[in-house]
């Protein structure tokens, strides 16, 4: 967490484009203290009514993966198709099971 | 006067009010110390035009001669301009901008909270929109009055003589004069001599949390119900009204 350049520290937003909808990761802002956090997330990313509701987390609280591992995270599950629900048959008329 | 001039007159007063404050917080756009902050301080701006617009737009309706909302904002002159002589203060360092905004988002609330009663379902309207944006342009002011405040041994002195600068601006906005009266008694206008207790405890309550100190100079100055202003609102009229009256038909 930098704080060389005076700009605060650099917080993650994730907005609720309504109620009940999951929180979407939509970008970072910087900010001294978590009022701060909330208004420039409010003013930056709600601006055209995209948002009902918003979180900010200080980006030093996300737990990344690593890119290096991403061998043996992501590829065991590559030759696993049958984990897809593309066997099933859409019952007729159904648009989603 | 006729009820009619009375009505007007009230509507230019607030209209300027907010253009002006509008076109300070224009000012800050690109200058901003961060651009979360540059991006907060003009959305504020945008709320203050809307909420000038409302008023002028009426005002010209009242007024019955055909001036538009553009009309009145961009054709008349620092004699004829009626903002709170607090809104027109150059915006100087943050903390001088804070400070301003601060002492009038405390007093715009009270006072939309007070029209939202309004006998005039116009002026009503104006005002349960502006409450809500007021509410949350007082909550930036007041949480940036602390943290500067409460900060750094330079950001409390800053925002000291931020707060004693532009103390003496702060009774122009609880002025009555016999219009502001007149729309009072009718259930119309807000009696704003009412307001000030309100907004007192409001600014002890921040000033407190901010470490501050209340200033004891009580000479207020007055003048903008008059169209007498500080030197500083020609200048900022000179910038602002230049291209509507370069291109008086001029759209985009």
């Amino acid at each position: 967490m930098s704080v060389d350049n005076n700009q605060g520290e650099l917080w993650e937003v994730f907005i609720q484009s309504k109620n009940n909808l999951p929180y979407k990761h939509v970008g970072s802002v910087h900010a001294t203290d978590k009022e701060m956090a909330l208004q420039n997330a409010r003013d930056l990313y709600t601006r055209r009514g995209e948002g009902r509701g918003i979180w900010v987390v200080p980006s030093q609280y996300i737990v990344a993966s690593d890119p290096q591992e991403n061998a043996e995270f992501f590829d065991p599950s590559e030759d696993k198709i049958y984990r897809h629900p593309t066997f099933y048959v859409m019952p007729e008329g159904s648009k989603n099971i | 006067m006729t009820a009619q001039e009375i009505l007007f007159q009230y509507c230019l007063r607030m209209g300027d009010t907010h253009n002006v404050l509008a076109h300070r917080m224009g000012e800050w756009c690109t200058n901003g110390h961060i651009l979360e902050e540059d991006i907060a301080m003009t959305n504020i701006a945008l709320d203050h035009i809307g909420t000038s617009r409302a008023w002028l737009i009426y005002g010209g309706d009242v007024e019955g001669k055909g001036r538009t909302e553009d009309d009145l904002a961009f054709h008349r002159d620092e004699r004829s301009y009626f903002n709170m002589l607090i809104t027109e203060l150059p915006n100087g360092n943050f903390a001088d901008t804070i400070a301003r905004n601060f002492m009038f988002d405390a007093f715009a609330l009270l006072y939309y909270s007070e029209l939202a009663n309004s006998s005039d379902e116009t002026l009503a309207g104006i005002a349960q929109k502006a409450i809500k944006e007021a509410k949350y342009h007082l909550k930036h002011s007041s949480n940036w009055m602390v943290r500067l405040g409460d900060g750094t041994e330079e950001s409390h002195q800053k925002m000291q003589i931020a707060i004693n600068e532009v103390w003496r601006f702060t009774g122009n906005m609880f002025e009555m004069d016999d219009i502001d009266q007149n729309l009072a008694d009718a259930g119309i206008g807000v009696d704003c001599e009412k307001l000030k207790d309100a907004w007192m405890s409001t600014i002890v309550n921040t000033l407190k949390d901010a470490t501050l100190t209340i200033p004891e100079n009580n000479y207020m100055l007055t003048g903008s119900k008059k169209g007498v202003h500080t030197e500083a609102l020609g200048h900022m009229l000179a910038e602002m009204q230049s291209l509507a009256r370069a291109y008086p038909d001029a759209k985009w």
